[in-house]
């Protein structure tokens, strides 16, 4: 298969990290040659993320070119809009239907644009996600990553088994039934 | 057996495999994550966060010299701090191999500067690795413990972010034991008087000329025969990028042992293609010595010396163009910059800071540099790791010395502080400057993701330590006026500033109080009772709709675009230094919570 291309975007702290880790476990154990490629540090203070996954026979670089994803995952509408361009013209979005305003919002500096979702609707084909009230339902709002992730696996095609294995050996034993939870709820809704 | 690490944990999972005894290392994005995992093997390998990253290359330097296998870690300009060591230590060699890494930021998504370090191994005659990818990372990591070996010489590994922060599947080799060469006296080898550093200098020069056969020689540096109109030499991440690009249409010549360069090889292989290319990140290095050569190439005529060297740069450089995505318009999103969290214990400082006039605020590296930005623009210069402080020195002495009233204000965190801000404060007493220093004590390293430094009381791995008494340094260098704050309590904070720039001589204030996303120990538990366990929330009733409270600049308040009413969103922890600014009181606790 030629190689696929998603990317993970979303606001520091909202657990793209942790989301990129169970992705690429997940596709590593499917028999894909994986490359992955995130930045940490200072921007995970509240800024805008991103994570980079590629897989497939062989993959050359870890990173993603601009105009080549298949899938981009918004874990935050905004940034989503932001990171289009990263999409091939038939790539398609997941867009998490929930709103941090940047610093310069919250400051009346800046305006939070309106129509977000429709916007990058009216770009690609797009799956919309509530993934903020899913997680509450799953019993905690930090699954919203895990819930994104259902999603994501609906939209890839695949079978939940894998994803669960991967969730029960990377996540605390504590939290890994709220995050089965999670994920199913992302999956089938 | 094989494992998706990132680069960062394939050089760990190799240091414990070659049988390294000895890391040593100062956090630094984006090479942190290399002692972290070593220290989470603290049963394997003996790994400590040092001060800063000339104690943790000497200690490293110590080790090797006492028989075992040793290395240092640190970003890229974590080596500037150790340059010293760093240049000696090529001249005395190892006693077992020493391995220093290095981390570089093209783009700098967290730093201060974009400085090209392969710079360091030419200027200090050391060998140099440049790998791609994570199983270069294990592999070269490997390699250069036996090639330190064999040439009695330290191996420079040169990392960039997306070689540390990118995974990719490695296959792990056979571990090694651990040994040791018990230490000889040595001193025509070790100790650098000028009469034998005269000789060690010869012998740099010599060992230089056989590393050249080395990397002729070694596998590191290969040829990848496509097509052969364009001939392209590149190394790092740079090698994959170009690969992604040009695919079968090019060839490559790959430079995974940088230094010395192979020039031979590459002169063969220019003349097996029509035209030559380098592909490399930040300076001309290689692109330098090419052309230096005699041979024809064409580098940053062509691409950016700039940034980081992404595909899409490449592809826009060399074809004038980038892939298509979908048409859309960015010119309403607003930009997303990162900032303190909300509870941040930076930001009552930065509030009281923020609203005084007549003083130079001298920043540093951390989180609180974050403080120079809206609504705050309470920080006025960063350089260095320290040099807040003895900027603040500096600037203060003129001030004095052309009548300004303007009082110099150093603002440094506690790790900074012990990495190299303890020297400044020492200048700033003995040099007699009323300088104003503010250590941000939030009791971690917090910038880097949370580590431990001789202030917690806590090593790399978690066992208890000294606690580094920050008041009893600063008395102990010299100053006199010394007091300790919570820097939520803005009444203290307020009258603490009054205090300082009222004394015509040096203080130092200390603000103490947990990182909010520091996992709180048992002392600190003891000390911070009830600290980020409580919510705010707004009496619409009473907020007047001044938005006054947006001054605290906190990512959990908002004011609504058409009442202006506040509100305080769930990633409130209750700070409570939006409750203080309030004039109407209209901020009040959260009772359900």
């Amino acid at each position: 298969m030629s190689v696929k291309n998603i990317m993970l975007v979303g606001v520091g702290g909202q657990g793209t990290i942790t989301a990129s880790k169970l992705l690429t476990n997940v596709l590593m154990d499917a028999g894909h040659d994986v490359k992955m490629s995130e930045i940490h540090g200072m921007s995970q203070r509240g800024g805008s993320v991103s994570s980079q996954i590629r897989y497939g026979e062989n993959v050359a670089c870890p990173v993603i070119e601009l105009g080549s994803a298949d899938l981009l995952v918004a874990f935050e509408k905004l940034e989503g809009l932001r990171n289009l361009a990263y999409l091939k013209t038939d790539g398609a979005v997941v867009v998490n239907d929930f709103r941090i305003d940047p610093v310069g919002v919250l400051a009346q500096t800046a305006e939070y644009p309106p129509n977000v979702i429709e916007r990058i609707a009216r770009c690609v084909d797009t799956t919309v996600v509530a993934a903020y009230d899913l997680a509450l339902e799953a019993g905690e709002a930090m699954t919203m990553n895990v819930v994104l992730l259902g999603a994501l696996a609906k939209r890839m095609e695949m079978a939940p088994d894998e994803w669960e294995d991967a969730i029960k050996k990377n996540i605390k034993p504590n939290y890994v039934d709220v995050n089965l939870r999670a994920f199913h709820l992302g999956y089938t809704n | 057996m094989k494992q998706l690490l990132t680069g960062d944990e394939a050089i760990a999972r190799s240091a414990i495999d070659a049988g390294v005894c000895f890391a040593s290392a100062y956090p630094g994005t984006p090479s942190t994550e290399i002692l972290q995992e070593l220290a989470a093997q603290s049963d394997k390998i003996y790994a400590e966060w040092a001060p800063n990253e000339k104690v943790a290359l000497e200690s490293a330097i110590g080790a090797a010299i006492a028989g075992s296998r040793a290395m240092a870690s640190m970003k890229h300009v974590g080596l500037n701090v150790a340059a010293d060591p760093f240049f000696t230590n090529a001249y005395t060699g190892i006693g077992a191999g020493l391995v220093v890494i290095t981390a570089d930021e093209p783009g700098m998504h967290s730093s201060q500067n974009e400085q090209d370090n392969r710079h360091y191994a030419y200027h200090a005659n050391v060998p140099m690795f440049e790998p791609s990818n994570s199983q270069e990372c294990y592999d070269m990591m490997q390699t250069a413990f036996e090639l330190s070996e064999t040439f009695d010489v330290p191996v420079l590994i040169r990392m960039t972010t997306r070689v540390c922060h990118s995974k990719s599947i490695v296959e792990l080799k056979e571990p090694k034991s651990k040994f040791n060469i018990p230490f000889k006296k040595n001193q025509e080898k070790y100790v650098t008087v000028p009469a034998i550093a005269r000789q060690l200098r010869i012998n740099l020069l010599q060992r230089n000329e056989k590393l050249k056969k080395y990397s002729i020689a070694t596998a590191y540096n290969y040829a990848e025969m496509y097509d052969t109109a364009i001939g392209i030499v590149a190394s790092g991440v740079c090698f994959d990028y170009a690969k992604e690009i040009f695919m079968e249409n090019a060839s490559y010549y790959k430079v995974g042992f940088s230094h010395p360069m192979p020039l031979d090889n590459i002169k063969e292989f220019a003349s097996k293609v029509d035209k030559l290319y380098v592909l490399e990140e930040n300076d001309p290095i290689m692109e330098t010595m090419i052309k230096s050569y005699g041979i024809q190439a064409i580098g940053k005529e062509l691409f950016p010396t700039e940034g980081e060297m992404l595909p899409e740069r490449i592809r826009l450089a060399f074809y004038g163009e980038e892939l298509s995505g979908p048409k859309h318009s960015l010119e309403d999103v607003p930009p997303r910059p990162p900032t303190l969290c909300a509870g941040c214990p930076h930001r009552g400082l930065f509030y009281a800071l923020g609203g005084r006039d007549g003083l130079f605020l001298s920043g540093d590296i951390g989180c609180y540099t974050l403080g120079y930005a809206p609504p705050f623009n309470a920080i006025d210069t960063v350089t260095c790791m320290g040099a807040s402080i003895s900027s603040a020195h500096g600037a203060q002495k003129i001030f004095d010395m052309f009548d300004s009233k303007m009082r110099a204000v150093a603002i440094i965190g506690d790790s900074t502080f012990l990495h190299t801000g303890l020297n400044s404060l020492m200048s700033v007493a003995y040099n007699n400057s009323k300088v104003v220093t503010i250590i941000l004590d939030n009791r971690i390293t917090a910038m880097t993701g949370g580590q431990h430094n001789p202030g917690t009381g806590f090593n790399a791995s978690m066992g208890d330590a000294p606690i580094a008494d920050l008041t009893a340094i600063a008395k102990a260098l010299g100053i006199k006026h010394i007091k300790t704050v919570n820097p939520n309590m803005l009444d203290e904070v307020e009258q603490a500033l009054d205090w300082a720039v009222s004394l015509d001589e040096a203080s130092v204030i200390i603000t103490r109080w947990p990182c909010v996303l520091k996992k709180m120990t048992e002392s600190d538990n003891t000390e911070f009772t009830g600290a980020y366990t409580e919510k705010y929330t707004v009496d619409e009733d009473a907020c007047s709709s001044c938005a006054i409270c947006l001054s605290a600049g906190c990512p959990a308040i908002s004011v609504d675009n058409d009442t202006m009413l506040a509100s305080i969103n769930d990633s409130c922890v209750g700070c409570s230094i939006c409750a203080q600014i309030c004039p109407s009181e209209a901020i009040v606790l959260k009772e359900d919570n």
